[in-house]
């Protein structure tokens, strides 16, 4: 199938800025509305803006929930998860009450303890992402590079295996995931300078 | 580890970006659309567009002609005869940074269309003084993340009172008690403007940075005063968690790198 990317439209999260940033590398890719859409693209990017309950709810709504799975579990297509995106990707989710996720990725999402180090929450600005070896998704870029974050929630992996990026806010938070085609990154690669639209071009070239 | 934020703010005035001062007196400094990709190229970490007209006309002639700029008729571009959402919508294709647009919004759909034109949060300031409810709400269907409350203060003999309006109507409000009832209410960030220090170049008022950003738990911008590099230093130390600053940007060539720099040497670590 020839490369083209779908950016799933479920009524959360800014498709526009990731439609600019795929444009800008030339990438070839649509915004999804319609679940039958997900038949027609090579890859997916699931965004997201706002809490678990909506996001899961949003998805549900639009009637994307088995297709995904089709597409992801059966087809194998690459799917990346942005924010909540990325956080969606798990079993669970313990924002405003205990939500079922997708599961693609065995773990949970929690708040981020930020009280003994008496830190802001959400957790907003540029941090360092230090890299573990051999990920797709980060190849090409410098160790330690600054990513644009802004969320309260992080995901926490049942398979330390599953997580390709971490940073640090007062604990150690996964910042990039990668497990098969699943990928996921819990800052904005869209809106983190030529360094996040690397993350972009990368997870188009998977194959 | 997180880095302080340095941001470049942008002032939309009747369809050209200008200076200002004392939030009184402007200086058209160019083209609204062609500045963002020179900041975002010289790794500012963010931007803020504000749109301060205060009236509905957009043509970058007139404006020239009513506020004496400098700037001889330079040509605007598609932005002269555009609205500000044309301008944010042109604005959102060349950046890659987080964009916060702020300026004349009230109501629900306000907001909504300036997401949807590109703007990746936005900054309530009037609107959420006359009806605080509007920050709730706000927060509740975008989300936190997305909402700046944007807070002018002037000195007072006994504090700090908040001002609406760009800075010409007094509320009676104090300023810690409002960023409070704004992070409260749902405020992801405060956006803490000194209408005094404006365009002064004496530097931030660091007695009202560090009284907001100690009451408050989300993260606090300053903004209003810096006129040398060493003046984002002291925003930072006294408590701010990002600096932003809008005259010291324009004119001058690398001026964001070259703060950074300046940063860096002082010892606080930036994104290079």
């Amino acid at each position: 199938m020839e490369r083209r990317i779908g950016i799933l439209n479920y009524g959360l999260g800014n498709l526009s800025s990731i439609s600019h940033a795929l444009t800008s590398l030339g990438i070839f890719h649509e915004i999804l509305t319609s679940p039958d859409a997900l038949t027609r693209v090579s890859h997916i990017i699931l965004p997201g803006v706002g809490s678990f309950r909506e996001g899961m709810t949003g998805l549900e709504r639009a009637g994307f929930i088995e297709p995904l799975r089709q597409a992801v579990a059966v087809e194998k297509k690459p799917l990346l998860g942005i924010c909540l995106g990325m956080q969606l990707l798990a079993d669970v989710g313990l924002e405003h009450g205990e939500h079922a996720g997708l599961s693609f990725l065995s773990g949970r999402v929690e708040r981020i303890p930020t009280e003994v180090h008496k830190l802001p929450l959400p957790h907003i600005g540029w941090n360092s992402v230090h890299f573990s070896e051999g990920k797709r998704i980060l190849k090409g870029l410098t160790q330690d590079t600054d990513f644009y974050f802004v969320h309260s929630y992080h995901f926490i992996s049942d398979d330390k295996e599953v997580i390709a990026g971490v940073t640090e806010y007062g604990i150690q938070i996964a910042a990039v995931v990668e497990k098969g085609n699943i990928f996921g990154a819990q800052f904005h690669p869209e809106k983190s300078g030529e360094e996040g639209l690397k993350i972009l071009k990368n997870f188009s070239e998977v194959v | 580890m997180l880095k302080p934020r340095l941001i470049p703010v942008l002032l939309f005035k009747n369809g050209v970006l200008v200076r200002s001062q004392h939030f009184d007196f402007f200086q058209s400094t160019g083209d609204p659309i062609g500045q963002v990709e020179r900041f975002t190229q010289w790794k500012a970490d963010e931007l803020i567009y504000l749109d301060i007209s205060r009236d509905d006309i957009y043509n970058a002639q007139g404006t020239m002609q009513n506020i004496g700029s400098t700037t001889s008729g330079k040509d605007t571009g598609a932005a002269a005869s555009h609205n500000f959402i044309e301008v944010i919508q042109a604005v959102a294709k060349k950046c890659f940074v987080p964009l916060t647009v702020g300026g004349k919004i009230r109501t629900i759909d306000d907001i909504r269309v300036r997401l949807k034109s590109g703007a990746d949060k936005v900054s309530i300031n009037s609107a959420a003084l006359e009806n605080p409810a509007f920050i709730t709400e706000a927060a509740r269907v975008f989300g936190s993340q997305c909402i700046v409350v944007s807070i002018d203060v002037r000195k007072s003999v006994d504090g700090w009172e908040v001002y609406s309006h760009n800075g010409e109507r007094a509320t009676g409000r104090q300023v810690v008690a409002w960023a409070v009832e704004a992070a409260e209410r749902g405020a992801g960030e405060i956006l803490l403007g000194s209408i005094d220090r404006d365009g002064a170049g004496d530097g931030y008022d660091t007695e009202l940075v560090s009284a907001v950003a100690h009451a408050v738990s989300v993260p606090v911008i300053a903004l209003g005063g810096v006129g040398t590099f060493e003046h984002f230093v002291k925003g930072l130390h006294a408590g701010a968690s990002a600096v932003a600053a809008a005259n010291i940007f324009h004119f001058t060539e690398q001026s964001i790198i070259n703060a950074k720099r300046y940063l860096q040497q002082s010892g606080v670590v930036v994104r290079l």
